[in-house]
């Protein structure tokens, strides 16, 4: 199985990399401790945490062949997400990512999994088309957009001091964004009405309706 | 202290986005194709907020990202609804066979 091997390669270039970081500081001479609190932060381990997190799962949702295997990618990578939030102080985002794409998408998701392969069904299907095609396509963005990403001079400026963005977040909704903020409540009011009318079984006309009295 | 900068926001949002494309090019299951698109969205919106918190400051990168989060779950019903459909319709999911509007 070619996939399997590139899931397995793919972690373990995760792993080796992860353990290199770590030899590297202790070659320096830095004892265990030292190496987690100093030079590596503890907050910058963490982040590779969740930054190898997000990749393992968009990775497996990318290269599963079972589908539900790809859901529960798709899950580590949305809360790898959330987490990357928190560490850019976005405790708002972090929390909306947990309740909206957790807790409503990726339940919808699996609701449309079950529903749709039928539970007796063994093989749940999730083939994938040409793997070499996509692999072709990751060869032309990946490098162009890491190489865009690192060599670019980007006009930093020193970050503020965590705060809580709620306040802020509040008011820019309702005084900057107040248009776009109107115009999404109507979207979902769309979304609403649009979902049910597709979704819906059909009545077909000769069937007398049974539902009205 | 936090020594991770921008760029490794950045390149985090760029694997995101790619292996969401790679998501989207191959798979043959319409939910798989479904999930790609979740994880285009969240690649963008992981560079919202790092260039919101490195580059601008203030919240508006984190409102455009909550607006993003309202689209990616509306796209994400109306995207189930037609799959469901689409599953009772042909049988199956396959993206493949739906390539007529009706039966």
């Amino acid at each position: 199985m070619p996939r399997k091997i590139v899931i397995w390669v793919v972690l373990a270039a995760l792993v080796v990399t992860f353990v290199g970081v770590l030899g590297a500081r202790m070659a320096e001479g830095a004892v265990l401790p030292e190496i987690i609190l100093g030079p590596l932060g503890l907050t910058d381990a963490l982040f590779y945490l969740f930054a190898a997190m997000t990749f393992a799962g968009a990775a497996t949702v990318a290269l599963s062949k079972n589908i539900l295997h790809s859901a529960l990618g798709l899950l580590a990578a949305l809360m790898g997400t959330g987490s990357l939030y928190v560490f850019l102080s976005a405790d708002f985002l972090a929390v909306t990512q947990l309740l909206v794409y957790i807790g409503g998408v990726l339940v919808l998701i699996l609701f449309a999994v079950m529903l749709t392969n039928r539970i007796t069904e063994v093989k749940i299907s999730n083939a994938s088309l040409g793997l070499v095609g996509g692999g072709a396509l990751l060869v032309a963005t990946v490098p162009v957009l890491v190489f865009v990403a690192i060599a670019t001079p980007w006009a930093t400026i020193v970050p503020a001091e965590l705060a809580p963005t709620t306040r802020e977040i509040g008011n820019a909704f309702l005084t900057r964004w107040l248009l776009p903020f109107e115009l999404a409540s109507l979207v979902l009011l769309a979304t609403l009405i649009g979902a049910v009318v597709i979704a819906r079984k059909e009545l077909k006309q000769d069937e007398p309706d049974t539902s009205v009295s | 202290m936090l020594h991770v900068g921008l760029q490794h926001f950045l390149v985090v949002g760029a694997l995101l986005f790619s292996l969401g494309l790679l998501t989207v090019a191959t798979r043959r299951n319409a939910i798989g194709v479904l999930m790609g698109v979740e994880l285009i969205l969240n690649g963008a919106n992981v560079n919202f907020v790092a260039f919101n918190h490195y580059v601008t400051g203030g919240v508006s990168g984190q409102v455009f990202a909550l607006f993003v989060i309202v689209l990616a779950a509306a796209e994400a019903a109306v995207g189930l609804a037609i799959v469901l459909a689409i599953f009772q319709t042909f049988r199956s999911i396959d993206v493949r066979l739906a390539d007529t509007m009706r039966e």
